[in-house]
């Protein structure tokens, strides 16, 4: 069960965000990243509105774990801008959170759960400042919302891979954030984690929160989310899924490469036209 | 008569003993995080990268001092840390092949530049050779007060960095994102590392001071799930390896101090691993054995 | 004295191309840090040869030191897959412990008598041409050259007999463990050669210096090469002069041949990681500028392509608006500009930028590239 948000409460301590009513909270301008010799993301224009639940649909190598690490600065960019409601990334880190995806780090590392979910606040507090009770407490009630609090001093070795993953997802609401940037966080969870995570994302869009995931399973997307972006190095299409995610923006997304996505998405079309008739 | 040779004894044991246990407790900690970000191998390209160094540093300002020393050391390090990650971001070679070439070619510049000097000034007058293998017993009260006054330094920064360094070795892209500079992060830890390896030189040398820096952290990772606990263990171990080979060597004149710590700090790694309460192979085994033996029944 | 610098230099040169013939599959292999744990471990082995043969006998020598680097790779692997110690650590761990109680045992039990610790180090290959083999009462010249001499061909041979399998469990051990090659088997032979070769080498230039002769040369090799035999090749080359180099600049100086060898190397080394034609990094840099240019020209179009058609196409493509756009320094988007331009990609008309024909088509190139279009695999599905 979701509790009552302390992320709710302790929004008006927030940093107060300029120019909300007109600004978007992502915005994306013609945003070009490189490795190496090779274009990971070309020329992207994107801008996700207010209080979405988006996903970032694409295949393999298409950038999206690099479109979330270029918006948050981890990624040198070649040419573009990237604004969250409406100022540079630098001046608005306070209002994101981040969810990096699980196997990027070593879980054997000699830490507890509440520790890893603490590391959420140390943006907070800046240089030097050490976590103090208040941390703690806001810490377990993030752990708490995940429905991990009885595991706050685990060993992070000694989770399972769902629990590590609502550890992180408790780490991000710890940074108590107004947008979400989460990458994959769906894989390799069992399914209690994942209708945890969906409730969460719920929780939060409920609260006004934006949240934008990389996500690859184009069965559930249409499911969890209520809007979409589809990449594949450029952008190929954005919007609410109704318009979005149709045939001809799939294909041109995955190309000939893939032809069980589009096999999967005429069932979703299906499903879609079986409802309708229903409805 | 008899007196005297005490008093000597007892001076030189108090500088051994004091030099040794600093050595071990700012190694044993800077080598946990070290040890955590996978860069222990690292330290061993940094001890042999400061020969050179050293070397250079000596025979530019014909001094001794560890000021000097540790500063050529430093730079020597800082260039060898640069060097690998060139060549690993900009070929093919491997982080592992980049730390050999390092390693092995900075060494062997060293090694030049060591026989050099010593064939230059009168025999061993220079002393640069006991760097190789460490000699405990040459450790004077100034070297003591000096590596005391480096090794709080680097002390007092991982405890005022705490926080950032323990962030930046589970999740730094993490950290990044937060707004904490990683490249100015790592360049400290980096640099914080050297600065053990130069209070190392003199006690363990440089070719095992790698496993001064990675030993009292494995031997400790097995017997905590806590970062905190963690250090103040591989603080205890580094420092009671120190003083234990230094003890040894001193006991016996022909013997140099390094390879007496390291082998008193393969004990501690060898029985952690075995006999830690929760992750020592011993239980590991003794509970298979009970389970094939549950099973059998 | 001029025998004793030819035997030092030839020394030298069996070193290094015994070294060099095996470092190719280590450098490939990313075993250099392995590599670096053995030469360090035989240390005790050969010992405690020694001591059971009661004088440096070469054999027992030998014996010991390839057990010694046996034991060395078996509990590496042991440490690791215990999954308490990560890899890098285990061998951090170990090979210290075994050069430790090497050096213990050598000034316990050998001080000044055949071994001694700085000579564990960096070698005696300046006494090379004085430790004479005797066989009989006949003098058959330096020792060193026999033996290096035997390596050299042992090494040759094992790389020419076993150049596929090695090959193949390098790049491919899935495959080669597929075709009945044991990829396990052809790595423990690749580590009993180089503790063989690490223990021949190691009188002469001593445990540090092996791994210096056995990583640098092949490393070298690899920035100007991408065939396996020419590497092969070049490494030896390397390797060889290094030596006579090396020997130059200790004579000069007077310091040590082998480090002054070694050092030669690690100069060949940075020379080819500076200049290599294919690798180097300042043909690097130089290729990546015109990629980034080339880049940088594909993105303009794109970006005039996308917004052709869109109401303020005249202020989007305006010059100054464009590097803000872009984030583009306002000078490289001149150079852009002016490149693609040259190119007659763009023309530039009162500070607004337009697409030219061929632009336009670069443009949609460029887009194909990167989003591939519809194939027959889909036109053929419903």
């Amino acid at each position: 069960m979701i509790a009552q948000s302390i992320v709710e409460e302790r929004s008006s301590t927030a940093v107060p965000r300029m120019d909300a009513a007109v600004a978007n909270p992502v915005e994306i301008n013609d945003l070009t990243v490189a490795y190496r010799d090779n274009p990971v993301l070309q020329d992207i224009d994107l801008t996700v509105p207010e209080g979405k639940l988006a996903a970032i649909i694409g295949p393999n190598g298409a950038g999206k774990s690099t479109l979330i690490k270029a918006v948050l600065g981890l990624v040198p960019t070649v040419a573009g801008s990237v604004r969250i409601y409406g100022k540079p990334y630098a001046q608005q880190r306070r209002l994101i959170g981040y969810v990096p995806q699980r196997n990027s780090v070593d879980w054997d590392f000699p830490t507890t759960a509440l520790d890893v979910v603490m590391m959420g606040t140390y943006g907070r507090l800046g240089w030097i400042r050490r976590p103090g009770k208040a941390e703690r407490d806001f810490a377990m009630h993030c752990l708490a919302q995940v429905g991990m609090d009885g595991y706050a001093d685990r060993q992070i070795s000694q989770l399972s891979g769902g629990q590590q993953q609502r550890v992180f997802l408790a780490r991000a609401l710890a940074q108590n954030a107004h947008i979400y940037f989460m990458d994959e966080p769906f894989v390799g969870v069992d399914a209690v984690t994942e209708r945890a995570i969906v409730a969460l994302l719920r929780e939060l869009q409920r609260q006004g929160k934006t949240v934008i995931c990389v996500h690859h399973d184009l069965d559930s997307a249409p499911d969890y989310f209520d809007w979409v972006a589809l990449l594949n190095v450029r952008l190929i299409a954005s919007g609410p899924f109704e318009t979005t995610f149709t045939a001809d923006n799939l294909r041109k997304t995955y190309g000939g490469t893939m032809k069980a996505a589009i096999e999967h998405f005429q069932h979703f079309e299906e499903d879609r036209r079986g409802s309708r008739i229903e409805n | 008569m008899g007196g005297l040779i005490e008093l000597f004894t007892d001076y030189t044991l108090r500088n051994v003993a004091l030099g040794s246990a600093l050595l071990g407790v700012v190694s044993g900690v800077l080598g946990c995080f070290a040890v955590l970000r996978r860069q222990g191998l690292l330290g061993d390209a940094l001890a042999h990268a400061a020969l050179p160094g050293i070397c250079l540093a000596y025979l530019l300002t014909a001094s001794k001092t560890p000021v000097v020393l540790l500063l050529g050391a430093a730079v020597a390090g800082w260039l060898a840390t640069l060097l690998i990650l060139q060549i690993v971001k900009h070929t093919r070679i491997s982080e592992d092949g980049a730390l050999g070439i390092v390693l092995s070619t900075f060494f062997a510049f060293g090694i030049v530049l060591l026989t050099f000097i010593t064939k230059r000034s009168d025999a061993h007058q220079s002393g640069l050779d006991k760097f190789l293998f460490g000699q405990a017993a040459t450790l004077v009260e100034e070297h003591v007060i000096t590596m005391a006054a480096l090794g709080g330094a680097a002390l007092g920064m991982v405890a005022l960095l705490y926080k950032e360094f323990k962030l930046l070795a589970f999740d730094a892209p993490f950290a990044a994102s937060l707004g904490f500079d990683t490249n100015v992060l790592s360049v400290l830890l980096t640099s914080l590392i050297v600065i053990a390896i130069v209070i190392g030189l003199q006690t363990v040398g440089v070719v095992l001071m790698a496993a001064m820096l990675i030993g009292p952290a494995v031997a400790a990772r097995q017997w905590t799930d806590r970062l905190g606990v963690m250090i103040i263990l591989a603080a205890l171990f580094g420092a009671g390896a120190g003083v234990a080979g230094a003890l040894i060597s001193v006991s016996d004149k022909g013997i140099p101090t390094g390879p007496m710590i390291i082998l008193s700090l393969t004990v501690i790694v060898l029985c952690s691993l075995f006999f830690a309460p929760a992750r020592g192979l011993v239980w590991d085994a003794l509970r298979r054995t009970r389970q094939r033996a549950a099973l059998a029944k | 004295m001029t025998t004793a610098i030819f035997v030092i230099v030839l020394t030298g040169a069996l070193v290094a191309a015994a070294c060099a013939l095996l470092g190719s599959f280590l450098v490939l292999r990313r075993m250099a840090m392995l590599a670096d744990a053995i030469s360090h471990a035989i240390l005790p082995g050969i010992v405690a040869g020694y001591f059971f043969a009661q004088g440096p006998n070469l054999l027992a020598g030998f014996a010991g030191a390839a057990l010694a680097a046996a034991v060395t790779v078996a509990v590496v692997e042991a440490l690791q897959n215990t999954r308490r110690v990560g890899g890098e650590s285990a061998i951090g761990i170990v090979f210290p412990a075994m050069f430790a109680l090497g050096t213990f045992f050598v000034s316990k039990y050998f001080a000044n008598v055949h071994l001694d610790n700085d000579a564990v180090l960096y070698g005696n290959i300046e006494f090379a041409a004085f430790d004479v083999l005797i066989i009989n009462g006949v003098n058959w010249g330096p020792q060193s050259l026999w033996v290096l001499g035997a390596l050299c061909v042992v090494n040759l041979l094992f790389v020419v007999l076993f150049f596929k399998e090695l090959k193949l469990a390098t790049f491919d051990p899935g495959l080669a463990a597929a075709l009945g090659f044991s990829p396990a088997l052809i790595h423990y032979a690749l580590m009993t050669m180089v503790s063989i070769t690490a223990v021949g080498a190691f009188t002469a230039v001593g445990a540090v210096l092996v791994v210096a002769f056995m990583i640098v040369p092949a490393a070298t090799a690899y920035l100007l090469t991408d065939d396996l035999r020419r590497m092969i090749a070049i490494a030896v080359s390397v390797g060889i002069l290094s030596a006579a180099g090396g020997f130059v600049v200790a004579f000069i100086f007077d310091a040590s041949v082998a480090g002054a060898m070694a050092t030669m190397a690690g100069i060949c080394f940075l020379l080819a990681l500076l200049f290599s034609p294919s690798h180097g990094l300042v043909t690097r840099f130089k290729r990546l500028r015109r990629q980034r240019m080339r880049l940088a020209m594909e993105n303009l179009v794109v970006h005039l392509l996308n917004h052709e058609h869109v109401a303020y196409e005249e202020h989007e493509a305006e010059v100054n608006h464009l590097s803000s756009e872009l984030r583009w320094q306002t000078g490289f988007a001149r150079r852009v500009i002016g490149l693609a331009q040259r190119a007659q990609l763009v023309q530039l008309t009162d500070g607004h930028l337009a697409l030219t024909d061929a632009g336009r088509e670069l443009a949609r190139r460029a887009a194909a590239t990167t989003v591939e279009p519809s194939s027959d695999l889909l036109a053929a599905s419903p």
